[in-house]
């Protein structure tokens, strides 16, 4: 199928992943610590040592040419591609690729953020355009942005305050049997709606933690694989596009196009569709997001995304379980979290997932965006060929 | 006035193909690229068109009538450089002649039960300093310029 990297499917495998030592609120470690964190629990994770990793993926503000230097290593291959938090999601699908070319043989994909305590951090933002047409009416933050689909999803399909508020109960149930979680303490749909109002749609539990963390994932060939410390999780699709950056210019303001292109992509390459998957992770910086994604990935038609998140549904104990590490909603949010998804999927496909384990786990999906469903990666991951 | 009177962020860094935009904003007219070659109206201003990718870009001035595409009222405030009291209304508008910008609504309570996806709304300008004045809308044919925030 041309388009996709169909050939490449289960050529490489995910054989390592973890988060820094710790993350939540860490006022203690600087952002670079979070990295080399994340990285060297991965690579004792996958049974590899730091001077085997030859590949750096990080986006950003550290660059993977730092990652090397402060791991004392040269890589001998480095991606930086960065278009928000979907980025590592994308880098599994780059790595692959590389991987399959010989431009390295082990793979680490790295994500670090400051991003509650900002220990190490400039804070610098490409304010060229938002600065002239954005700020000055008072424009700041994701909620800002991301409001303004959801509000028109709303008047267009007739989904509703409740309706999103059951996706942050669906979610927080997950937290609470994730001992890494943040937020572990069971809400109702009237705990959302009565919430801090922060931004029409949005109150407070609409909208993801600001947290501080690392995580990182190690990818080799299948090959070698073989040899690593625990089983092999297959990339057996992978696909990303990009749309926009300034919402105003998203062609539809309720159906994300680089969603659809990066699922259509991903679902080519592995040759398998939606009714195939035991498991998704979603990137839930709203509670309107994933349902909005499910739509986009061809789950759901328009305006329909939000039944998946019933009681029994997405839930412990559901048909098709979402966002089982508690999702950026209760478990973490960096401020990019979409290393964290990756980090989850295999765990529940390596049976890692512990009082939260998704039974005969097999073919799981991650979905992320970047901005405001301004770029989307998608990946399909298997724990067998 | 100095910047630190002004109750909204002075708008920057200004690009040079946006020029046109803001000396027209000063003389409340609201400007808009536009295609020489295919047509298209668009906005943000940008030196290629991102229709059909002609670099022959013109201006044109708009009727300043759309409909409110989508909204957000925020309830508090997210950026300390901007100083209009909460709750206000954050505005995405389509204009007539097809671009959509972000902009604030003005002359309506903040009460998401008052206000609808795709109600009229026309352009009213609201002068910051001597350089720049940006557009803001209110419901079309509601009195008032920029009051009732």
């Amino acid at each position: 199928m041309s388009g996709t990297m169909k050939e490449l499917s289960n050529s490489a495998c995910i054989v390592g992943v973890d988060e820094s030592d710790e993350i939540g609120v860490l006022p203690h470690k600087s952002q670079l610590a979070l990295h080399l964190e994340a990285i060297t629990n991965a690579v004792r994770d996958a049974g590899l040592k730091v001077r085997d990793v030859d590949g750096i993926f990080t986006a950003g503000q550290h660059s993977p040419s730092l990652l090397g230097e402060a791991l004392g290593i040269t890589p001998r291959y480095v991606d930086g591609t960065t278009v928000g938090g979907c980025s590592f999601i994308m880098m599994v699908g780059h790595a692959v690729a590389a991987l399959h070319h010989g431009l390295c043989d082990v793979a680490v994909v790295s994500h670090g953020e400051s991003g509650r305590s900002g220990v190490g951090v400039t804070r610098s933002r490409d304010t060229s355009l938002s600065g002239q047409f954005e700020i000055p009416y008072g424009f700041a933050g994701a909620p800002t942005y991301f409001g303004m689909i959801t509000t028109r999803h709303m008047h267009e399909h007739g989904t509703t305050l409740e309706q999103w508020a059951q996706v942050a109960v669906s979610t927080r149930k997950w937290a609470a049997l994730n001992p890494k979680a943040r937020n572990r303490e069971p809400i109702t749909v009237a705990d959302v709606l009565s919430s801090r109002p922060v931004c029409y749609p949005f109150n407070l539990l609409n909208i993801c933690l600001v947290t501080d963390g690392g995580g990182a994932v190690v990818l080799t060939r299948a090959d070698r694989a073989k040899d690593c410390a625990k089983a092999p999780v297959y990339v057996r699709g992978a696909g990303e596009a990009t749309e926009h950056v300034m919402v105003t210019q998203m062609r539809d303001l309720t159906y994300s196009e680089a969603t659809r292109m990066s699922g259509e992509k991903a679902f080519g390459m592995a040759g398998v569709g939606p009714k195939d998957f035991d498991h998704i992770m979603l990137y839930d910086a709203f509670t309107s997001g994933p349902p909005i994604m499910l739509e986009a990935l061809g789950f759901a038609k328009r305006g329909e995304g939000v039944h998946f998140f019933e009681e029994g549904r997405s839930t412990p104990g559901g048909s098709l379980p979402i966002n089982t590490n508690g999702g950026g909603l209760s478990y973490t949010h960096t401020g990019m979290y979409g290393i964290f998804p990756i980090i989850e999927s295999t765990r529940q496909l390596r049976g890692e997932g512990g009082a939260r384990q998704v039974p005969n786990c097999k073919l799981s999906l991650v979905n992320g965006m970047g901005g405001m469903l301004s770029a989307a990666g998608t990946l399909v991951l298997a724990n067998q060929r | 006035m100095s910047p630190a009177e002004l109750e909204r962020p002075l708008p920057q860094p200004i690009t040079p193909e946006a020029k046109p935009y803001w000396d027209g904003l000063r003389e409340q007219k609201l400007m808009l690229p536009k295609c020489q070659d295919c047509g298209h109206c668009f906005f943000y201003p940008r030196v290629v068109c991102p229709q059909c990718h002609s670099r022959r870009i013109g201006w044109v001035q708009s009727s300043g009538r759309g409909r409110l595409f989508s909204f957000e009222i925020s309830y508090q405030p997210l950026n300390k450089a901007f100083k209009v009291k909460p709750p206000y209304v954050l505005a995405m508008v389509e204009l007539e002649e097809g671009p959509r910008l972000m902009s604030n609504l003005v002359g309506i309570a903040p009460d998401p039960k008052l206000i609808r996806c795709d109600m009229p709304v026309e352009v009213v300008y609201e002068k910051l300093n001597d350089e720049f004045t940006v557009p803001l809308f209110k419901p079309a044919g509601s009195a008032g310029a920029g009051a009732g925030r």
